[in-house]
């Protein structure tokens, strides 16, 4: 009742008793201010959400709620239970999501709409003189004075807050005025990584794609798209989840640092310590897992594919030759193209490995009618014969239905046995020649080369065959060109082939030790001890790798090493085997239902998507400064003639132009234009483009990039900070797109490219640079807008990751705070503002659409034989098979608001599906509409299933995937059984009644049900593992053989000597050598390789603002350099020290440590330069981010299409950002200036 | 009007000071638990917590005490052994020598209080305020010590005493004392009654909750029933 009355006990207290021999004592006291304590740590709601970083996590945290706040989060701890004999999920999450509810309240929390002041004032004056919005916007774009005067101060401050309704209707008439005068294509879009929060991702893309805006792809510009999944597997990326790590015997973690970057994961390796696996790490620091694992291996960086070259090269000799293993051999007969016939070709005098034979090239085709051009050969072992196998891609798409790896003869369904080595049954052996290319000295001499020649000849066994074109050709089967490109010896004797481990002959363990510094007992020990535990599991050996490896310019080859290891073995598809790839969260588990609600697909096919390393290559004018020629990559075996005259970006030009690779901005007429001139023509949309484009009266956007016409004039970033991390080229971007203060060091090159227009390089190309972002990062600061969003706590969403098989929730636990508003919401009400301004604007308008040949449709089998390019005359130009296809696309702009809040007819209509296959999908658009109810309103959405809220969102996308779904799975299987002719109904029957609701997902983790867009199970009996459907249902595999490739055969792989996987050292970006000796000041200085790892206090830039993570590190910038390169120049720790190069320039304190070895500099990317970053001595300007010194280096392999698996899919092949060849000057900091008094005249 | 401000603040002026301390900390310890504490900058700064708390510390609990018993002894009890004389030499000796001891500290304390960001920053009005106020009632105490050097025969001290004598044994005419005492005694007696009339909305209001069972407690573990 009172404190102090309490106190006054003198006639009631009872006597303290003592007991314990009076060590202890029993009080009578009050004791309500323990209630303090306990209010403490009181809520008064705990609800479910995750954390929407692209980490791969994907974790179940409780996030509590008092008073309205969100106070602090702590890990789920209900997931459901694994099975006997495997470890459960949890616990799951890491230091960095313990501290996100920090954002919410934090200084940098976004509260309000921002606008640039100088635009705002523009703006304000704009609208006194007009009244219509979009007229006023064109005021200002008229003015170029004007337009300069916000462009040139991005980035430097000067934001004031807005109003939403003021800054909607800015953004919004820019958006029309650009569709209007230049077209919807010039709206572009940039969001990476759906599975993170796939609602917001939808909200921006569905705004985008119903306007005819064009969306990027994130995976590949981030360099996580690892290019060898799909030239393997025709698979974007498949991987098991990490409980299946826990399966395997031999664990192999080659580049990725799995404690420190996949934390919440990492138990599952320590445990299968437990259970006897033994762990190796291959990392050339001593990292984190190095110190975790049984052993490491140490390559120098960047030579990642000698040492998987090397041992492979010992797994081929002692498992495929000396000690055959019969598990090895079955294994790649019948799931690999091994046994599949090549022909060797005369290539610069010599013989060398070509194309597949294909059924056309035999005469008759061998009985087959259809595709025959797609229809690879190999020779059946039982008759002897060369025959058509069932499984190949052109068996995919000729209706036959019998599309399945079972061997057997596609003519007749005979079972075959496939030959794979002619060794014994030749008719002939042959020299053929293996391209070198690791024999020229690298500028830089961490790397070391040899002095093998660059042809490289050596025997395989060959057939002959006669072709239907009367010629003889030689062929040999991939298994004997790879025992040959691996130097290992058959038994065939001959020049190149290793007789022992000693040798010094290229991919020998003794080799390996020059180029790698990996002793050579280690790598032969390590290779058999993987392939003795693979033989002897069958497979369980895994391989975990990651971005380190994957972000080398020839990372394809490094990973090719690495699966066909696996390949060799027969680990792919095997539990507890396999292709560990986790780079980023990409794994959008319920793709499917999602595509149609982010795309727009309910309304228009197809939505405008483009390939974002290309994009950014071509329109931040990093080709301008290309220094990496086509010759210095060719193979030695090309016809160097073919490829003379052509740059980086003309062969991205000429991708495009034969429809390969996505173009957009597409052409330099408005597409709303083009058809109305088709129309006056009195011609068909398509005629007319070809008409028009063969006359070259119009040219595509990406021939004059620096033309005005083809900017991308408006562009928006959400959940991304393209300019603080992701942005491989940084200083250009801000050079060239934004038009800001940047420090662009280097020269523009001197070869000026042949497919594009050379112009005076143009600056702020981006009219209107909007970000929605919940924290006041980088990218936002630069914007000229930048919108509040909800943060992942205050908005409703879904999030997978490829670790796990959950589906899991981001939930409001409280509204959004100040003025934020969710994605959704944001760009549900851009889409109303859109209808409301567009009328006299725009009105009903039909687009064209470019869309290039898609991978998964019968499209990607283009050009078979060869490459022609119809605007050299070499072949017809005919759409969607030598160029791209052009789709005329009807919008109803002021309806764009109600097709945004509703789901369209066209599902109904056209079905759903994905990969290749797809269904009726009428009944969940009836469940759909009884449970977000039907749209009442007159109009186009009448009747319509309504989308309002974000949880209708989810319920849209829960309803329509197979993954979430239980009728939709049994049907998606039973459409692939149609195909392959086999049933695999069984895979989904058990949980057909299964349904997964948003509200389920928010109780419980709910595990998803098993679908054909994925080639792993979840079911009570093996954790997911890439391939296992391939493997255990013979389902093909999505490549040209629809076997696992060994061997990519297009044209454009054999003249860059990729046909096999071979060893290529790290390319010269010839960026530090212009530059190295400028400043002779005295200074010393080293030149130090650039490597951008994961960090350990932040999820790229996410956490690293984060005052909590901050505490934790040194508080600011760092990068990692060795203990003798810091003497070099004098630094001890801690000290500040700039790094640069041509592309830009980096102020950081260093971290002096034993962990990096000499010749590396260690930056953990995407560190803030928000965050106490000083000036840069050598620019003047503010320090930079780790891609202040990078540039994007395009590689032509990248650039095929419409060949099968190497065909284009968003975010599945295209170009990617590479960046870890990249060299930096580090020396110490004489002067360290912070620069943060108010910049003088600059906001007057 | 002398005569009336000699009446209010020496005869009634001490009750509404004891009032206000006894009513205001009673109240305050009821209503605002989490205000009762020392406030310590200790954890923004170690630096001169040494000296300046311990010199500050020590000095003004011994110069409690000194005044406490130094003005509260009847005299027929001291009388046996030393003269008021003696009595007051003792007095000025022992208060100079605390005295100066916690003008030492309080000078260091001041300085940090004053002077160091992280903690004038962080400080309320009222804890710079009462540091201002002792440093004043304690100059004041150490310039009593020359007036008393005047006549060193103890009649100040003797009167100064039946004052405090009178006043908490409720007797009447205890003003009559102090009337004819010298300027500076009397402000320092109306600074010290003041004293206790902010107290209770001081940090002051630490000096209730000594923990002196601390030093009578043998028990290892301290269990409170439920």
């Amino acid at each position: 009742m009172s404190h102090l009355l309490d106190r006054v006990t003198f006639f009631t207290k009872s006597k303290p008793e003592d007991f314990s021999d009076g060590h202890g004592k029993l009080v009578h006291e009050n004791r309500d201010w323990e209630r303090a304590y306990r209010n403490r740590w009181g809520h008064d709601k705990v609800v479910r959400s995750t954390h929407g970083v692209n980490c791969t996590g994907s974790c179940s945290w409780k996030i509590y709620v008092k008073n309205g706040l969100v106070t602090w989060e702590t890990q789920q701890t209900n997931y459901p239970r694994t099975r006997p004999d495997l470890p459960d999920h949890e616990p799951r999450g890491c230091q960095r999501g313990a501290t996100y509810s920090w954002y919410l309240y934090s200084a940098t929390r976004l509260k309000y709409p921002l606008i640039r002041s100088r635009l705002l004032k523009i703006w304000r004056d704009a609208k006194k003189q007009n009244v219509d919005p979009v007229d006023a916007w064109k005021s200002i774009m008229d003015d170029k004075a004007k337009t300069k005067e916000y462009k040139q101060v991005r980035g430097l401050g000067g934001m004031v807050r807005a109003d939403w309704d003021e800054v909607n209707e800015i953004i919004v008439a820019a958006n029309i005025y650009t569709a209007k005068i230049y077209g919807p294509d010039r709206v572009v879009g940039f969001s990476p990584i759906p599975a993170m929060s796939m609602v917001s991702y939808a909200a921006g893309s569905r705004y985008l794609s119903l306007i005819g805006g064009t969306c990027l792809s994130f995976y590949d510009w981030y360099c996580d798209l690892p290019p060898a999944s799909p030239q393997t597997w025709g698979e974007q990326t498949d991987v098991p989840e990490s409980a299946d790590w826990y399966n395997s015997s031999y664990i192999m973690a080659w580049g990725s640092n799995v404690p420190q970057t996949r934390t919440p994961d990492a138990h599952f390796f320590t445990e299968s310590r437990y259970n006897g696996t033994k762990t190796i790490a291959i990392t050339p620091d001593f990292s984190e897992v190095a110190k975790l694992s049984d052993e490491w291996m140490s390559p120098t960086q960047g030579t990642d594919a000698a040492l998987a070259m090397t041992m492979g090269h010992v797994i081929l000799k002692e498992y495929h030759v000396t000690n055959k293993s019969e598990y090895f051999t079955n294994y790649i007969k019948q799931y690999t193209d091994m046994p599949f016939l090549v022909m060797l070709e005369e290539k610069q005098g010599v013989l060398a490995a070509g194309r597949t034979l294909r059924a056309s090239d035999i005469d008759g085709a061998l009985g087959e009618k259809d595709n025959t051009e797609w229809k690879p050969l190999l020779i059946d072992g039982k008759t002897n014969k060369i025959v058509v196998p069932t499984g190949t891609v052109g068996s995919r798409w000729d209706g036959s239905g019998k599309w399945n790896i079972e061997h057997k003869n596609a003519m007749n369904g005979v079972d075959i046995d496939p030959e794979t080595t002619l060794k014994d049954d030749n008719d002939e052996i042959v020299s053929v020649g293996f391209p070198y290319f690791n024999n020229k000295a690298h500028d830089q001499e961490i790397f070391t080369n040899t002095d093998h020649d660059s042809v490289l000849m050596r025997s395989v066994p060959i057939k002959k065959v006669k072709l239907a074109d009367g010629r003889q050709v030689k062929v040999a089967t991939v298994f004997d060109l790879m025992m040959a490109n691996y130097s290992v010896d058959q038994g065939l004797g001959g020049d190149n082939v290793a007789s022992s481990f000693d040798d010094d002959v290229p991919y020998t363990p003794a080799w390996c030790e020059k180029v790698t510094g990996v002793p050579k007992e280690q790598s032969i020990r390590i290779a058999r001890e993987f392939s003795e535990n693979a033989d002897k599991t069958q497979g369980k050996s895994m391989v975990i790798l990651g971005a380190a490896v994957n972000h080398w310019y020839h990372m394809d080859m490094i990973y090719r090493g690495i699966i066909n290891m696996l390949m060799m073995c027969g680990c792919v598809g095997k539990s507890g085997g396999g292709w560990s790839h986790y780079v980023g969260q990409e794994k959008l588990r319920p793709q499917t239902g999602w595509l149609p609600l982010a795309f727009g697909l309910d309304w228009h096919r197809p939505p405008r998507q483009m390939n974002g390393t290309s994009f950014f290559y071509n329109h931040s004018s990093q080709w301008r400064y290309e220094k990496l020629e086509v010759d210095d990559i060719l193979s030695p075996l090309a016809d160097k003639k073919q490829w003379e005259n052509y740059a980086m970006i003309d062969c991205n030009v000429r991708s495009e132009k034969m429809g390969w690779l996505p173009s957009a901005p597409q052409f330099e007429e408005n597409p709303l234009e083009i058809t109305k001139q088709a129309e006056k023509a009195g011609m068909d949309v398509k005629d007319y483009i070809v008409k028009q484009l063969k006359s070259k009266e119009l040219k595509f956007s990406c021939e004059d990039p620096d033309n005005p016409k083809n900017f991308p004039h408006n562009m928006f970033i959400w959940r991304s900070n393209l300019l603080g991390s992701s942005g491989k080229g940084h200083e250009y971007l801000l050079k060239h797109l934004l038009g800001a203060q940047n420090a662009v060091l280097g020269n523009e090159t001197d070869k000026k490219p042949s497919e594009v227009k050379w112009r005076e390089g143009a600056e702020g190309k981006v009219d209107l640079f909007v970000t929605l972002d919940f924290r006041m990062s980088t990218t936002c600061l630069y914007s000229d807008i930048v919108l509040p969003s909800a943060t992942w706590y205050e908005k409703n969403d879904l999030n997978t990751s490829d670790m796990h098989p959950f589906i899991h929730p981001l939930s409001k636990a409280v509204d959004p705070a100040w003025e934020s508003r969710s994605d959704w919401e944001i760009y549900k009400g851009l889409a109303k503002k859109f209808s409301a301004l567009c009328p006299g604007h725009l009105g009903k308008e039909k687009d064209v659409v470019a869309l290039p040949i898609l991978h998964d449709t019968p499209a990607e089998m283009a050009q078979a034989i060869d490459v022609k390019a119809w605007f050299d005359d070499e072949c017809e130009a005919i759409p969607g098979k030598t160029m791209p296809n052009f789709i005329e696309v009807e919008r109803n702009y002021p309806d764009t608001y109600k097709k945004f809040t509703s789901l369209g007819p066209l599902m109904s209509k056209m079905g759903n599906g994905g990969k290749g296959i797809s269904w009726n999908t009428e009944d969940e658009v009836a469940l759909l509409g009884g449970l977000n109810k039907i749209v009442r309103e007159e109009g186009v959405s009448k009747g319509l299933p309504k989308i309002e809220t974000d949880i209708d969102a989810t319920e849209v996308i829960l309803s329509l995937a197979p993954e979430t779904n239980g009728q939709v799975a049994v049907k998606a299987w039973k459409a692939l059984g149609k195909i392959t002719g086999r049933d695999h109904t069984h895979l989904a029957k058990p949980k057909e009644d299964e349904k997964i609701r948003f509200r389920d997902v928010q109780a419980q983790p709910r595990k998803i049900i098993s679908s054909p867009t994925w080639s792993g199970l979840e079911d009570e009996h093996v954790s997911y593992n890439a391939g296992y459907t391939n493997v255990h249902e013979y389902i093909p595999w999505r490549t040209l053989t629809g076997r696992q490739q060994f061997y990519q055969d297009h044209k454009w792989m054999v003249d860059f000597g990729e046909n096999l996987c071979t060893y290529k050292p790290p390319i010269n970006t010839k960026t530090v050598a212009p530059i190295i000796n400028e400043n002779n000041d005295g200074r010393s200085q080293v030149v130090l390789n650039w490597i951008t790892p994961h960090q350990k206090w932040g999820i790229h830039s996410t956490y690293s603002d984060n005052l909590l993570m901050l505490t934790l590190n040194r508080g600011g910038p760092v990068v990692w350099i060795s203990e003798i390169d810091a003497k070099k120049i004098g630094v001890a720790d801690n000290d500040w020290i700039e790094l640069y190069n041509v592309n830009g320039t980096i102020a950081a304190r260093a971290v002096v440590s034993q962990r990096v070895p000499e010749g590396m500099s260690l930056m953990y990317h995407a560190q803030e330069k928000i965050t106490t970053t000083p000036v840069a001595e050598k620019s003047g300007f503010r320090g930079g981010i780790h891609n202040s010194v990078t540039r994007t280096i395009t590689k032509p392999t990248h650039m095929i299409g419409g060949y099968a698996q190497l065909s284009y899919g968003f975010n599945y092949y295209g170009t990617v950002g590479s960046n870890r060849d990249e060299f930096v000057v580090v020396r110490k900091m004489n002067k360290v200036d912070w620069k943060d008094e108010p910049a003088k005249g600059v906001n007057s | 009007m002398n005569i009336f401000l000699d009446q209010f603040f020496f005869g009634y002026y001490p009750y509404i000071a004891m009032t206000i301390f006894i009513v205001g900390s009673a109240l305050r310890y009821d209503r605002d638990q989490y205000t009762w504490k020392a406030d310590s900058s200790q954890l923004l700064r170690k630096k001169g917590m040494l000296w300046g708390s311990n010199l500050f510390h020590v000095g003004i609990i011994l110069l409690f005490f000194g005044h406490f018993v130094g003005l509260l002894t009847p005299e027929w009890i001291y009388h046996p052994f030393m003269s008021a004389a003696t009595k007051q030499i003792m007095a000025m000796i022992a208060g100079g020598i605390f005295g100066t001891m916690c003008l030492v500290g309080m000078l260091i304390l001041l300085n940090r209080r004053l002077f160091d960001k992280r903690i004038s920053k962080t400080s309320k009005f009222s804890d710079t305020f009462i540091l201002l106020y002792l440093f004043a009632q304690l100059l004041l105490g150490l310039l009593t010590i020359p007036y008393s050097a005047q006549h060193l025969d103890g009649s100040s001290m003797v009167a100064l005493a039946n004052w405090a004598q009178h006043i908490t044994t409720f007797r009447m005419g205890a003003a009559d004392f102090i009337i004819a005492e010298a300027w500076v005694f009397k402000l320092h007696l109306v600074l010290g009654m003041t004293l206790f009339v902010i107290f209770p909305f001081t940090r002051l209001v630490h000096i209730w909750s000594v923990p002196l069972q601390y030093l009578t407690r043998t028990n290892y573990q301290i269990v409170r029933r439920r």
